[in-house]
């Protein structure tokens, strides 16, 4: 409650800027450069953040911009879905079609290609707006970096990892993957898949000024990536078996708050390194 | 302890400092290596079990622990240059980097050579040789990333970050690692760790450890020293040193 | 180190015993600069003497090897939102993205800094695109790409301005409101620092202060 009212207070103070700003403005519209009225305008420079939005303002402001971004350019969706999806079907091709075989590996290839596909998608997490120079402008902003970082990996989320979600039922039933695993799959990609967001993006950010980063950035996350492979592919395992698997979730959901802490500072930091 | 530590911050001082201590830490890397190698290798008792093949144990533990040692002195590095903007920090994890590699590289090649007698195969997915391996690639990624960055100033920033957020995640790893060893393996490992030594095989192990932690000393010292170099390279005490050099 | 020397309050900002080495060259050695209120400073040398590097030092983007950048007699990473919040940066990139209008580009810059953007169409009438406010970025030449950016310039009520070649790609007629708006920001108690290759026609030489950097070439 105390937080919705401060922000309302926010947004009075910043409605009485504007208007002190449209006044100025429209004087200068019709002024030359010799009018003396102008003089009383000073540009104080603010000791007190009066303009400055408020972190949940800033966060949705990034989180907003790049997902209209992603709907406008909708292959950077779909292109690591279809890798997704293909790379899961080479492997009956790969291995053979036997159904028993199949729904013994399946949690390691689904995982394995979520992994993949994830890595693959990483790279528009920071690359463009390195190229064009708004990483620099959200850099300089007022913002604490962690934030935008925060709201730019979230919708990196929303927009790879959350229908590599969507999708994965469906090919879970290409690979004939026990009935008793699918919650299990469902949820440790749910809580693993902002993991791969989170560490991705660290490896991103230190490799977002590297001419040729693509490579190393797979060289700098996979490794990051084991121990929630190992874990998410143990519980759907576990699941299988019909035992209970709520402590690998745990171990996951740990993992998943851990680097949501600090994942962001490591970004911000990398990313100040790679604009350097 | 700031006070004293705050002159050797300077690249010429240090510079100077490590060519001091490089000939005693040669000369007893030297002697520590030479007594524990030949004591370990021709002297101390063969095992009952394994037979002479125990030896590379000598070589293959000091390796495997200096290799995890050596991650976690390059994290304090790191720590310390991005806190404390100790450009040598940065010197100094870049020296490490490479020789950790190479360690850890060791310690994975006579591990498999001992898996070889032992367990009739080059490599099995142990717990430990896993780990060891996964150690490898955050190792081969820090200086991957160094070596990207054509600045050195930027290069050790970032493989420091790398460092850090590596660091981290080790333990997790070799925690999850363990923990889905124990799970796809059951019992078929026998357990190598601490066997209850002997004292004639304990005192050539610890001679073997000493002599090859000084010897990463002196490699790191010597690596350290060609980094404060390069990265000095327009002062005028480091032109001073190559004219001398030159002009000899 | 010695401690640095404290600075008269008046200064806006201020550069302390900058040192900027890239790729093994050193670019500048011991800089300092006091930049007042109402400062036009136009920052000069020959390509690849350091311009860019030292307005990115002095925006905080990079990181001198050493000496250090101080915002009103305070490090600036020591104060960083308080500095941002009064700084605009301009760089060879522009910061617009393609695939938003030229309307929603400016709408975002503005919003990321914390300015208002409700008139963002006055302003893109002033920097003459008014027709394009709604055509994508990517549909637009480089020069309607910086004049997406300057139009920031008009609502911004930041004090500090450091602008890198902000004349580029931008016609006569731009060139001239740019200056009109410098000298204006200068008067209104800003301070504006920039590069540019062409010298500036409206405001006279003796309000401008320079900075010129050498980098010699024998010494590398």
């Amino acid at each position: 409650m105390t937080l919705k009212a401060q922000s309302a207070q926010e947004t009075e103070e910043v409605a009485a800027m504007n208007d002190s700003n449209k006044l100025v403005h429209s004087k200068l519209d019709n002024s030359t450069l010799e009018n003396s009225a102008l003089d009383t305008y000073s540009l104080e420079s603010k000791t007190q953040p009066t303009l400055q939005l408020s972190y949940r303002h800033a966060f949705m402001l990034v989180l907003k911009r790049d997902l209209l971004i992603a709907m406008r350019h909708k292959d950077d969706i779909i292109n690591p879905l279809l890798f997704f999806v293909i790379v899961i079907t080479l492997f009956p091709l790969g291995i053979g079609p036997e159904a028993q075989t199949l729904s013994r590996i399946a949690p390691g290839i689904i995982w394995v290609a979520a992994l993949l596909a994830t890595l693959l998608s990483l790279d528009r997490l920071f690359k463009s707006d390195h190229l064009d120079g708004s990483l620099e402008q959200m850099l300089l902003s007022p913002h604490p970096i962690f934030l935008l970082v925060l709201a730019k990996i979230f919708a990196h989320w929303l927009i790879t990892g959350l229908p590599l979600i969507l999708i994965a039922p469906l090919l879970a039933v290409l690979l004939h993957l026990d009935e008793n695993s699918y919650t299990a799959l469902i949820l440790t990609l749910l809580l693993g898949t902002p993991v791969l967001s989170l560490l991705g993006a660290v490896g991103v950010a230190l490799t977002v000024g590297i001419k040729k980063g693509g490579v190393l950035l797979s060289l700098l996350v996979l490794p990051l990536y084991i121990p929630v492979l190992i874990f998410a592919t143990s519980a759907i395992d576990t699941a299988a078996l019909g035992l209970p698997y709520s402590g690998q979730l745990a171990i996951i959901a740990a993992l998943f708050f851990g680097s949501l802490t600090l994942a962001p500072f490591a970004v911000g930091a990398a990313l100040k390194v790679s604009t350097n | 302890m700031w006070k004293w530590l705050h002159p050797y911050a300077n690249p010429e001082v240090a510079y100077h400092f490590t060519n001091k201590v490089l000939p005693w830490l040669s000369a007893l890397a030297a002697i520590f290596l030479s007594i524990g190698l030949v004591w370990a290798l021709v002297f101390a008792p063969a095992d009952y079990q394994q037979g002479h093949s125990f030896r590379i144990f000598y070589v293959h533990v000091p390796a495997a622990s200096l290799s995890m040692g050596i991650y976690f002195a390059m994290a304090i590095a790191a720590f310390s240059s991005l806190v404390w903007q100790l450009k040598l920090a940065d010197a100094s994890a870049a020296a490490m980097a490479p020789v950790g590699a190479a360690f850890t590289a060791i310690a994975l090649i006579t591990g498999a050579a001992w898996g070889k007698p032992m367990w009739g195969t080059w490599w099995i997915w142990d717990a430990r040789l896993t780990s060891e391996l996964i150690l490898l690639f955050l190792y081969l990624g820090v200086i991957a990333l160094h070596n990207a960055f054509e600045d050195k100033n930027l290069a050790g920033k970032a493989a420091g970050i790398l460092t850090l957020v590596g660091v981290v995640n080790i333990p997790i790893i070799k925690y999850s690692v363990d923990w889905w060893n124990t799970l796809h393996q059951g019992s078929t490992v026998s357990k190598l760790g601490k066997p209850s030594m002997s004292l004639d095989m304990l005192w050539p192990f610890i001679f073997s450890f000493i002599g090859f932690s000084l010897l990463v000393g002196v490699i790191i010292c010597l690596r350290f020293r060609n980094e404060i170099l390069a990265r000095n390279s327009i002062r005028p005490w480091v032109r001073n040193l190559v004219q001398e050099h030159t002009t000899k | 180190m010695n401690t640095l020397p404290t600075l008269t309050s008046t200064s806006l900002l201020s550069a302390v015993n900058l040192t900027c080495i890239r790729e093994e060259r050193l670019l500048f050695d011991e800089l300092s600069i006091d930049i007042h209120a109402g400062d036009i400073v136009q920052v000069e040398g020959p390509n690849g003497s350091g311009k860019t590097s030292l307005l990115r030092i002095l925006s905080g983007l990079s990181q001198p090897y050493d000496g250090q950048v101080q915002y009103k007699g305070q490090a600036i990473h020591r104060c960083r939102e308080d500095f941002h919040e009064n700084l605009l940066y301009f760089g060879h990139l522009a910061g617009v993205k393609g695939e938003l209008t030229a309307e929603e580009n400016l709408d975002f810059n503005l919003a990321l800094h914390g300015n208002n953007s409700q008139d963002s169409l006055v302003y893109l009438a002033k920097v003459n695109l008014s027709g394009f406010e709604d055509s994508l970025a990517s549909h637009l030449s480089a020069g309607q790409h910086r004049r997406i950016a300057l139009a920031r310039l008009y609502q911004s009520n930041a004090p500090i301005w450091i602008l890198d070649e902000p004349f580029t790609a931008i016609d006569k007629q731009g060139v001239a409101s740019l200056e009109k708006l410098f000298a204006l920001h200068a008067q209104r108690g800003g301070c504006v620092i920039l590069t540019t290759h062409q010298d500036l026609i409206t405001i006279k030489a003796k309000q401008i202060k320079k900075i010129t950097l050498d980098y010699s070439f024998d010494s590398a």
